[in-house]
């Protein structure tokens, strides 16, 4: 048996360390994971609790991301709790089998630690990996600070291994700006995080020798649609398991979450949609707006995939004008959320004016008043009923002015 | 242990690879996967690599698999099988076992383009680890799977789909990967190399039942005459092993611990390496007068390594 860990009421924790002890409070059986900055912390906090007796499952240092996220399924098909951390290079090293993790329906949770794709290669953070993997067929839910890190990775496996979804599923967190920014955490004690999570309910285990399955099949065109349709079916009525154990989570903890986060949108004509550290700027930004008489409010999907189309759109009913900010290049088109957001403003009958702005690229610097300079922009379509301002634009880019349009 | 006794008991185990998939009428894959799963009565879960074997044995809504079975992809058979292995381990810690009377054994299954290219770094880094599985590379020598494609285990002067013969070429020019010796190298308890024969079952039967049944990374490299790619008649497969071992271009040993050699068949004359590469398509061009050198030059590598291999027998290191 594992050791329990005495916590304190409140920790003083960064975004690894937080992802860290959701990890061991949740007993996971295999941890197979490969060391890459800024989530290498991820694994070598595990390690330490495991060299202190508080983790009795396998820790396996494999010899790549690809063999990681691999051993992953392995143990995952065998029938127990999975985990496993990453970054960038590593996220990319993934992606083969981040595919064939969720099409073979595994729920295996993955703490994510945001951070740019090389080339040039960059540390930083950004969301271009969370991007990379947007299509995967994995569940991406959205910590913006360390407790949410934390929050976010305990209701990971309740959710993903839930009999209705059984799916991977990612936690995000932006690098250093949450993973090595230490701030108060309040955790749960290991026997509530334990209760909460429950006991991992296995469906078809390899392991279970008595009754043999076979995984990873081949199948042609006369069988590969209906299962990637069913695959997407499950994704797309996840949303209510979500919820759930959102509901069930605030009633341990006391902290509420939802598929489509806002602050202060009811009254506001005005928009910002982003997700991860930034949002927390913008808060700030907002209330700095409002003083000067901006009607503006903010919004995060919580839940990147599957998108909360009709919520988002639901949310933004009311405002005239949308910037959705991209932290990732999106390489000749607009970006990611922008692209969401119009869609779910357009599956919905609805026209806000909606621009688009890049920031933050390999862990640039993007303040309040960068983001104030955004709403301003914002609030001009907002009063000329018609975009005035670029379509797309560059937050704290150096050099000559970048836009498109 | 298994003890493998006759040909006619063996024969009786219940297949836990069953008839009816899709492999070349005469393909020698799924001989030795039936040897290698029928080498225990442990229960098994295996991973497999794509290639043949794969494609050809679990075509969805059918598998040819009665044992608990999983492909993820073409490089990662053995870093599948390491996670499924330390689920094992840490569900008996944890006691929460699925069948506490049954034993769980692990084997893997790639072909050449899986464990000596693609699937190479994840081999080494299971068997560095120690995870107590069986990896069994089915050597055809080529990437059969999709169109008979070069790999490193492709031997010198062979033609494939990417070394062809031509006007200026006599096909692939690099020797063969030695990775039976890099396995070894890696200090695994157990590696021996085997092929699929009527001669010889009971040496691979031995063998994977050996491995099987030693704690640790175990590897065996069965030679697995192909077919198609090689260009023989279906009904020759085991004629052609035999011919493999018979020349000693594919010497049958083990190796314990690492560095403990056996040779575990000795051919009471050696017949020259004509008379193997002869018999196959895909060397028909080194007949040619021009071509008389490349023969030459496999004959004296095929002599040099059954001389190191005696005297490393020999030596007892
Ligand atoms: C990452 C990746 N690259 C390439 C392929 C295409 N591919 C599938 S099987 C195969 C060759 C298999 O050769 P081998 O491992 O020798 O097995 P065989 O079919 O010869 O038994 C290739 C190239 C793939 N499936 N995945
Ligand atoms: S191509 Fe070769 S290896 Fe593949 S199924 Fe046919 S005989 Fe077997
Ligand atoms: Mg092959």
């Amino acid at each position: 048996m594992a050791l329990k860990y005495e916590l304190k009421q409140k920790e003083v924790w960064d975004g690894n360390m937080a992802a860290a002890h959701a990890l061991r409070q949740a007993q996971v059986d295999v941890v197979a994971a490969y060391p890459i900055t800024p989530s290498t912390p991820i694994v070598q906090n595990y390690a330490q609790f495991l060299a202190d007796g508080y983790v009795d499952g396998e820790f396996v240092m494999v010899e790549s991301e690809h063999s990681a996220m691999s051993a992953c399924v392995g143990a995952a098909a065998a029938g127990g709790r999975v985990a496993t951390a990453t970054s960038s290079q590593g996220y990319a090293l993934m992606v083969e089998v981040l595919y064939q993790a969720s099409g073979m329906r595994l729920p295996i949770v993955m703490t994510v630690v945001n951070r740019a794709l090389a080339s040039p290669l960059n540390i930083h953070g950004d969301h271009s990996d969370l991007y990379l993997g947007r299509d995967a067929g994995w569940i991406h839910l959205i910590a913006n600070n360390p407790q949410e890190a934390y929050d976010m990775t305990l209701c990971a496996f309740k959710i993903g291994e839930d009999e209705r979804v059984r799916l991977p599923v990612t936690t995000n967190q932006d690098g250093f700006l949450v993973s090595h920014t230490a701030q108060v955490v309040k955790p749960l004690d290991d026997d509530t995080a334990y209760k909460f999570i429950g006991e991992y309910k296995p469906k078809y285990p390899m392991l279970d020798t008595k009754n043999p399955v076979t995984y990873g099949a081949q199948t042609e065109e006369e069988w590969h649609f209906e299962h990637k349709a069913n695959q997407h079916k499950a994704l797309m009525d996840s949303p209510a398991v979500i919820k759930e154990v959102f509901d069930e989570f605030e009633k341990v903890s006391g902290r509420k979450y939802n598929l489509v986060e806002t602050y202060k949108l009811d009254d506001a004509d005005v928009a910002l949609v982003l997700m991860g550290s930034a949002y927390e700027t913008a808060m700030l930004a907002v209330d700095k707006a409002r003083e000067e008489g901006i009607k503006v409010g903010l919004l995060m999907p919580r839940v990147f995939r599957p998108f909360p189309y009709n919520e988002v759109a639901q949310k933004l009913k009311n405002v005239k004008a949308i910037a959705a900010l991209d932290r990732s290049m999106p390489m000749g088109t607009t970006g990611a959320l922008y692209n969401e957001v119009a869609g779910a403003l357009a599956a919905n009958g609805q026209s806000a004016i909606m621009t688009n702005y890049i920031y933050g690229l390999g862990g640039r610097d993007t303040t309040v008043e960068h983001i104030l300079e955004v709403i301003r922009e914002t609030e001009k379509n907002a009063k000329a009923g018609k975009r005035v301002t670029d379509l797309q634009g560059f937050i704290n880019l150096r050099g000559p002015k970048l836009s498109f349009n | 242990m298994k003890k493998i006794g006759s040909l006619k008991e063996f024969a009786c185990t219940p297949d836990r690879f069953q008839g009816g998939h899709r492999l070349c009428p005469g393909c020698a894959h799924s001989m030795i996967v039936r040897e290698v799963v029928n080498a225990t009565d442990d229960d098994l879960v295996i991973s497999t690599a794509t290639g043949c074997l794969e494609v050809c044995s679990a075509i969805y809504p059918y598998t040819s698999w009665d044992v608990s079975w999983i492909h993820v992809g073409f490089e990662n058979a053995a870093a599948t099988i390491s996670g499924a292995e330390a689920m094992y381990k840490a569900l008996s810690r944890k006691n929460k076992l699925y069948n506490e009377d049954r034993r769980v054994k692990f084997v893997a299954f790639g072909g050449d383009g899986g464990t000596y290219d693609i699937g190479f770094q994840s081999l080494s880094g299971a068997a560095e680890r120690g995870h107590d599985f069986l990896y069994v590379c089915l050597d055809n020598e080529n990437y059969a799977n999709t169109g008979g494609q070069r790999s490193s285990a492709t031997p010198l002067g062979a033609h494939t789909s990417t070394t062809p013969r031509g006007r200026v070429s006599y096909g692939k020019k690099q020797k063969k990967k030695d990775l039976t010796m890099i396995m070894a190298a890696h200090g695994c308890p157990y590696v021996a190399t085997a092929i699929p024969s009527t001669k010889h079952w009971k040496d691979l039967a031995t063998k994977a039942a050996k491995a099987i049944s030693t704690v640790g990374p175990t590897f065996i490299n069965a030679l697995s005459p192909c077919t198609t790619e090689w260009k023989f008649k279906p009904e020759e497969t085991t004629e052609i092993a035999d011919l493999a071992v018979e020349t000693c271009a594919f010497p049958l040993y083990e190796i314990e611990d690492g560095h403990k050699l056996k040779i575990t068949y000795r051919p009471k004359v050696k017949l020259p390496i004509e008379d193997y590469l002869s018999r196959q398509g895909r060397f028909s061009h080194l007949f040619k007068p021009e071509n008389k050198w490349i023969i030459e030059e496999w004959q004296k590598q095929v002599d040099e390594y059954w001389d190191y291999l005696q005297r490393r027998e020999e030596a007892g290191v």
